[in-house]
């Protein structure tokens, strides 16, 4: 203690700045892998296996062109009798002697990532909205038994549920489907859904509705016209954690889907160049894919705490 | 939401008047039936249904690879197997050891993370904001890039280990030598996770009411004591919570140990999911790898009663 006016709940200035100098060190060590991830997208192949590991470099766009294109090489005759460049990634590929021979598979998969994580997250929060509103409004007969029920869902191993899923979807014609994983996703998220949901209607106090279901709404039209409105802010929220899940599954999708569904955790540890990874073109892959889950982050630093503990703290 | 009553409206008027009768005079019951029922038909097709077929399974010894050979009952001989596979054992050991460090380093650097965040200096907010980030990130596609950082010789983590100890960095080799590669793991699970357990942390302190530290004050009591007497008492039950959570989560760890190591060098990291991976998609031995799953499965059940138990105390705090 080094004066009386401070104390555990008013640090003194010097006990602040300690706290802070160490919280932002180690903010910059963990930050450090990310920094790098995206420095080693503007790298070229042979800067980013330079040693000692290459801080100041020339920046190039080489790993995106490769992380979009498939390349064949070709003799620098042939090259020669190809007309002017079209575009940047047409020079920096000629530059290398290749040229490029169409386009990679990136971009379906991250197409296929975008319709799976937004197909599961629209159905598990409508589904999980529904039933969220009639567990937190209505007796229940052994409510809290389904709640932790569907909970305990979550709690499984991935790949324990891939194994008969996997022969569920053989047999239903599922497999590798946007369809058989936007249910399997759902199904995972819906859970969440309705443990956060329930909270976040739990706080929606009950006279709204009973004054609106007075005025003559029907429940019904209480609940979509009084509790939906209310709940706007709650509903986003989940749905952003269930966008976040789909977003980053893996297990899954590396057991479930092999081609046209599948998404792009499963496809980035694939992307190879010529003579082992190619990671300027894995890295730019890594940050195209991690730069929507950075804004969501933001978005969500406030309902972030809820969202991690299924709604059991509140802050 | 601004057109919703005249959409209600249009659907109201487009529906026949005695179903829209209906509709509007549903009681409260049926109501709450028609509204929790979606849920649970789901997650009965696509969680239980195939849970029961996975127990049926583990019971013959069906392989996926050959549906139209002959299945045979076998009993409980899959369970047999299981528990008296040395493998089998040598994994549950590997992610014990994964969990329990995770779980030691994770809440030490967590806690203390979140008692400094809670001195509440300048900016703490947009730093906290910042150490958030790595927990929201996909294990997976950033674990695949771990492998980079962790590269002997180019990668920038052995040329900072070797600038500090002064072993050349080409024998850095975190993830394919025997003793370091169960570390490599916990250091990535470690930086990915410990945002969480301090989040979760920095909840629990800011739960401890102001006038409590106040009375302990006017009683002069030490800020040592107050920590251990106040802070850590009062703070225990979220950090249970961020165990539990943490403990369930990497008993399952799959996708950040398949891309870091697949289970090498040799099988030191093979944690249970990546047996279990192996034998169900590899191997093929559908039946046993089921018998297998359903091992899991009550494990982690067993733990997720605990968890909810712990769960309830806190929210009933």
């Amino acid at each position: 203690m080094s004066g009386e006016a401070y104390s555990v709940v008013t640090p003194s200035p010097a006990v602040k700045r300690i706290a802070g100098v160490v919280v932002v060190l180690y903010a910059l060590v963990t930050m450090f892998p990310l920094v790098w991830i995206v420095m080693t997208s503007f790298k070229s192949p042979p800067d980013s296996i330079r040693y000692p590991p290459a801080l100041v470099f020339t920046p190039t766009l080489e790993g995106y062109c490769n992380l979009f294109t498939v390349r064949t090489r070709q003799t620098a005759e042939f090259i020669e009798t190809l007309g002017p460049p079209a575009g940047i990634c047409d020079e920096i590929t000629r530059s290398r002697n290749m040229v490029i021979a169409g386009a990679s598979n990136y971009w379906p998969r991250f197409r296929n990532s975008v319709v799976i994580a937004f197909g599961s997250t629209f159905l598990a929060v409508g589904l999980g909205t529904l039933a969220a509103y009639g567990f937190s409004r209505f007796k229940v007969p052994l409510a809290d038994d389904l709640l932790f029920f569907i909970l305990s869902t979550r709690m499984m191993p991935p790949i324990a549920v891939a194994i008969p899923i996997y022969l569920m979807y053989r047999e239903l014609g599922l497999s590798d489907t946007a369809l058989g994983m936007i249910l399997l996703y759902t199904a995972v998220n819906v859970s969440l859904a309705v443990w956060l949901l329930k909270g976040f209607i739990d706080e929606i106090p009950r006279e709204y509705e009973e004054a609106a279901m007075i005025d003559g709404y029907s429940r019904l039209q209480a609940f979509v016209r009084v509790v939906l409105p209310q709940a706007t802010t709650g509903i986003a929220a989940t749905a952003i954690f269930c966008l976040i899940f789909a977003w980053n599954e893996y297990a899954f999708a590396v057991l479930l889907t092999s081609g046209t569904a599948q998404t792009a955790p499963p496809f980035i540890p694939t992307i190879i160049g010529e003579g082992g990874m190619d990671w300027p073109a894995v890295a730019a892959g890594t940050t195209i894919f991690l730069v929507p889950i950075l804004v969501f982050t933001i978005l969500l630093r406030r309902h972030l705490l809820r969202g991690i503990t299924f709604g059991a703290v509140r802050k | 939401m601004t057109d919703t009553p005249a959409m209600i409206e249009r659907v109201a008027r487009a529906t026949p008047a005695p179903l829209a009768r209906r509709v509007r005079g549903l009681s409260d019951r049926a109501i709450a039936w028609l509204f929790i029922s979606p849920t649970i038909i789901l997650l009965l097709a696509i969680n239980i249904f195939p849970l029961i077929w996975a127990v049926r399974l583990s019971f013959t010894n069906f392989r996926a690879n050959r549906p139209n050979a002959e299945v045979e009952w076998v009993g409980l001989r899959n369970y047999v197997r299981i528990l008296g596979d040395e493998d089998i054992w040598m994994s549950f050991q590997i992610t014990a050891h994964f969990v329990f460090w995770t779980i030691v380093l994770q809440t030490i650097i967590g806690f203390g993370l979140a008692y400094l965040i809670d001195r509440k200096f300048r900016g703490h907010a947009f730093w906290t904001t910042i150490i958030l980030i790595p927990m929201m990130l996909s294990p997976a596609v950033v674990g695949n890039f771990w492998r980079f950082i962790y590269q002997p010789q180019t990668g920038p983590f052995s040329y900072i280990v070797s600038f500090l100890t002064g072993i050349p960095p080409a024998q850095i080799d975190m993830l394919s030598t025997v003793q370091t590669a169960p570390w490599a793991i916990i250091i990535v699970d470690t930086w990915m996770w410990t945002p969480y357990v301090m989040l979760i942390c920095l909840a629990g302190l800011r739960s401890i009411p102001d006038y409590i530290y106040e009375a302990a004050e006017v009683d002069r009591a030490s800020a040592w004591r107050q920590f251990w007497s106040i802070t850590v008492p009062m703070a225990l039950p979220f950090i249970m919570l961020a165990v539990l959570f943490r403990g369930i989560e990497n008993f399952k760890m799959f996708d950040m140990v398949v891309l870091l190591t697949g289970g090498g060098p040799g099988s030191v990291t093979e944690v249970a999911s990546i047996t279990l991976k192996r034998e169900a998609f590899e191997s093929w031995r559908t039946g046993l790898s089921s018998a297998f799953a359903i091992v899991l499965f009550v494990a982690v059940f067993g733990l997720a009663n605990i968890y909810v138990k712990a769960l309830n105390r806190v929210k009933n705090r």
